[in-house]
């Protein structure tokens, strides 16, 4: 302000002012520094303190991580190492990496057969390619179809199975769309809906099964010769392989005997000789580790082959008299005396007897007798039945080799539960959300209900159900993957937690989207898909990623019903010998590996977010 | 309030009433609740009829032109748009709604397409438009609200008289052949309604068929050609906008004017 005009109160400026740089004490790394860490006395005060606090940690922290034990063999061997360095052998002197470099491939992929780690490795890199283009929309739309048929393949992949499973159900999927929209065509949408849902609950519940046991006939017979053969030779070459593995063990366990010999008699635990004795039998005791290791999936191996050598073998014989044993059951259940003519299974079977010795009814010794021998009859029949259906199955698989679910463990296992979950959960949750704003009373009431129920009790509750309870409920003879139990569970415990999540983000929708869509002339489910959900979903982004990384936290809970998850593994691995007292540095690690999976989460949704900002609302 | 809505010569060359009823509304009542909202409306629009209804609040005005597109039901009676009965039959709802246009006091624009997504969004999914004709009409209509330059912003970047033009023109691009205006310039700065107004009376002048709720008594003056007021969920009196300013008949009226037009 000039002072030529200071008291006057018109004022016109002639010259325009040009632009300054700012005061060199506010821009670059020295203004950065006090306006984010010195600004006043207080805040130069805290700076410091926190400095020095996270100096300290790290002062006491850094010498336990750098410990040059990644080599050792064992607990013993680290403190070996740690003690002659100077450092105190306990806890406290230093990480025991060897744990890790020894364990690791087990924290990640648990008892998968290690000749197939490919398949999940493959399974993971080609779900990245999957939800590459879900995360990313920059990325070619062509990959969507991709996306589109990896739920199909990664199952496949990691449990094995004929190749034409995976076929089918694509086939199945298409079909019913192809269903869905030549009725919706010809009559209404809703019509098509119906009939898209009723073929697809044929072709699942039926069709599979029918088709892909025929072709296991066809395949099975034209191959079942040289398969025969193949078995042969690879049951001969393993045999050998066992023979020289058992003589190395011998000679091996000799050498460990001698070593341990050489030395008299131990004195006490602390005797010098005798323990370095055991050190120099260390390297062969490893050896002899592996040997055993390696045996036992040897004689694994030779026992499936010998099964199947058995299975082919008894093929013929079972063909043969399939409809002998047919005849008989059908023979025998014609000649049943009425009293027992209704009675289908043991189960039943079981409830009459019941109810005879309460004395409800009265049924002849004789009749029950004879209704016992039509039901082992009938169930001698199935069984055969079965077991030709299996020999087919085994002979005919051109794919890959089945892995059995108990073979699951580690990351392989969290990530398998926890991808799937999350990806089912957030669809349900959704129209759990939408249910539980219905105007329909009943489809409200059930959604409620299901959220309420679910959110209610504890997820270790519903883990126990899946592992045991489900089995009641489920007619006796299915046999329901475990893994695949718990991943049904977790995905409805997540989906209750996603419907309210989502919900809080349908709230915060002002009414008038809902009128604005109306306006227009969009019908309910056009308004959700394009108005409502697109802003009801990217509001509710945190909480739904929050829910995401508590599932995949939660998935470590399943080792309590005895899945070996990394926390299930860890137990294991703690009560081996060699790495029995390992603590930190196995935790630390699982820690570490939930860690990069639950950031990289985070961090997606902070993009997410960024991305999706388009103003103010 | 500003006694004209604009400066300039209206042309009324096009705006023609027609013998052909667009809309009927026979003895219509609604409740919320308990509470009785409307009261026995007869009211029946004619084609190219444009008509300002007035009214203090909670007097039922906008709940009667949200009726009209079935915002909110109606319980007794009849309303009847282009030959439609407006039934829970939600196939008639979907068509009339596509055939009427509305536009809301705080827009309800969609805030996470762009403009132009905002107004191709109904035409690509209701009308079932190929894209590029949608959005060729889309700025077609853009440019007569006078933002085509906006068309690829987000609605948050836009000051609330542009973000009502983009609602205008989201509406028309539906070419619907009845227009409600639920009070458009209300949560508007003054020199925002002019703007908004100026694209009203345009639509006006092209012949389109208007129902607006609005405390612009120069609008009304000027451009409608009749003005119902409503008080207590009735309609209190109606005529043509000269006789309704100059020589209103009832006191509710009269009391309505003096407070509206008396500062």
């Amino acid at each position: 302000m000039s002072n030529l005009h200071a008291d006057t109160v018109a004022y016109v400026r002639d010259t325009m002012l040009e632009q300054r740089e700012p005061p060199l004490s506010t821009v670059g790394i020295l203004g950065w520094g006090k306006k984010n860490l010195f600004t006043g006395p207080f805040n130069t005060i805290v700076t410091i303190l926190c400095t020095v606090f996270v100096a300290y940690v790290l002062w006491m922290l850094l010498p336990w991580f750098i410990s040059p034990t990644w080599q050792a063999a064992s607990l013993y061997e680290c403190q070996g190492i740690l003690r002659e360095l100077g450092r105190d052998g306990g806890h406290f002197g230093g990480a025991c990496w060897g744990v890790i470099r020894d364990r690791w491939v087990q924290l990640l992929a648990g008892f998968y057969p290690s000749d197939l780690y490919w398949r999940p490795l493959l399974a993971l890199a080609l779900l990245g390619v999957a939800i590459a283009p879900v995360l990313f929309t920059r990325l070619p739309r062509k990959l969507v179809w991709f996306t589109a048929v990896y739920p199909v393949v990664f199952p496949w992949l990691l449990w094995g199975g004929a190749v034409w499973v995976p076929l089918l159900v694509i086939a199945g999927v298409m079909l019913s769309v192809f269903v869905y929209k030549l009725v919706g065509r010809f009559s209404s949408p809703l019509f098509g809906i119906i009939a898209g849902v009723l073929f697809a609950v044929f072709w699942f519940t039926w069709a599979t099964g029918a088709i892909s046991t025929t072709i296991d006939r066809v395949v099975g017979s034209a191959r079942i010769e040289s398969v025969l053969a193949e078995t042969d030779a690879q049951i001969a070459e393993l045999t050998a392989e066992s023979v020289a593995l058992e003589a190395e063990i011998d000679a091996t366990e000799a050498r460990i005997l001698e070593i341990i010999s050489s030395v008299s008699e131990p004195e006490g635990a602390g005797d010098g000789a005798y323990l370095d004795a055991i050190q120099r039998a260390a390297p062969d005791r490893a050896i002899l580790a592996d040997l055993r290791d390696e045996l036992f999936v040897v004689g694994g191996e030779l026992g499936r082959l010998r099964a199947l050598k058995r299975q082919i073998d008894d093929l013929p014989a079972q063909i043969s008299m399939l409809p002998d044993l047919e005849e008989e059951a059908i023979e025998l259940r014609q000649a049943l005396p009425d009293s027992v003519k209704d009675v289908h299974s043991e189960v039943a079977m079981d409830t009459l007897q019941a109810q005879i010795l309460q004395g409800d009814i009265d049924v002849p010794t004789e009749d029950l007798n004879a209704l016992k021998k039509t039901l082992a009859a009938e169930k001698n029949v199935a069984d055969t039945e079965r077991a030709i259906r299996s020999t087919y199955n085994d002979v005919a698989r051109i794919g890959l080799e089945p892995v059995s679910s108990r073979r699951f463990g580690g990351m392989l296992v969290s990530i398998t539960i926890g991808v799937v979950a999350i990806a089912c959960s957030l669809p349900l949750g959704i129209v759990l959300a939408l249910g539980r704003q219905s105007d329909l009373l009943i489809v409200k009431s059930l959604c409620v209900g299901f959220i309420e129920l679910m959110r209610g009790v504890p997820l270790i509750t519903l883990l126990f159900v899946a592992s045991t309870l489900l089995n009641v409920f489920l007619p006796p003879g299915t046999n329901f993957d475990i893994i695949l139990r718990v991943i049904i569970m977790a995905t409805l415990f997540a989906s209750a937690y996603m419907a309210e999540v989502i919900r809080g983000g349908l709230a915060a929708l002002s009414k008038g989207q809902y009128e604005g869509a109306d306006s227009l002339g969009l019908n309910y489910w056009q308004a959700q898909r394009l108005i409502i959900m697109p802003q009801a979903l990217k509001i509710s982004i945190p909480g739904i990623v929050s829910t995401f990384i508590g599932l995949f936290k939660d998935t470590t809970l399943v080792s309590v019903i005895g899945i070996l998850d990394p926390l299930g593994l860890s137990t294991s691995i703690r009560s081996d010998q060699a790495w029995n007292g390992v603590v930190w540095e196995l935790y630390g690690f699982i820690a570490l590996l939930f860690f990069i999976c639950c950031f990289s989460m985070s961090r997606y949704s902070m993009y997410l977010e960024r991305k999706l900002q388009t103003g103010h609302r | 309030m500003s006694d004209v809505a604009t400066a300039r010569e209206i042309d009324r060359s096009k705006m023609q009433v027609s013998d052909e009823v667009a809309i009927e509304i026979n003895n219509m009542n609604k409740w919320y609740g308990t509470f009785h909202v409307l009261r026995d409306i007869d009211l029946t629009v004619h084609r190219g009829e444009r008509i300002v209804i007035a009214g203090p609040s909670g007097s039922g005005k906008s709940t009667l032109i949200r009726c009209i597109n079935r915002l909110e039901e109606h319980q007794e009676g009849q309303i009847i748009v282009d030959g439609t009965e407006l039934t829970s039959d939600l196939k008639n709802i979907d068509k009339i709604r596509s055939e009427v246009g509305m536009c809301f006091q705080h827009f309800n624009l969609f805030p996470h397409l762009t403009i132009l997504e905002n107004c191709t969004l109904a035409p690509i999914w209701v009308r079932k438009v190929p894209k590029k004709e949608a959005e060729a009409t889309a700025m077609e209509y853009l440019e007569k609200v006078k933002i085509p330059e906006q068309a690829n912003k987000y609605p948050g970047q836009l000051s609330g008289g542009q973000q009502q033009r983009v609602a205008i023109a989201r509406s028309l691009c539906m070419k619907p052949r009845i227009m409600l205006f639920d009070e458009p310039t209300s949560a508007l700065d003054p020199e925002m309604i002019k703007e908004v107004l100026d694209t009203m009376i345009e639509l006006a002048e092209e012949g389109m068929t208007m129902i607006c709720v609005t405390h612009e008594m120069g609008f009304a003056r000027q451009v409608a050609n009749r003005v119902i007021f409503m008080d207590a969920g009735q309609i209190v009196e109606q005529n043509e906008p000269e006789e309704f300013f100059n020589n209103p008949k009832s006191d509710r009226t009269k009391l309505f004017l003096s407070q509206i037009l008396g500062h």
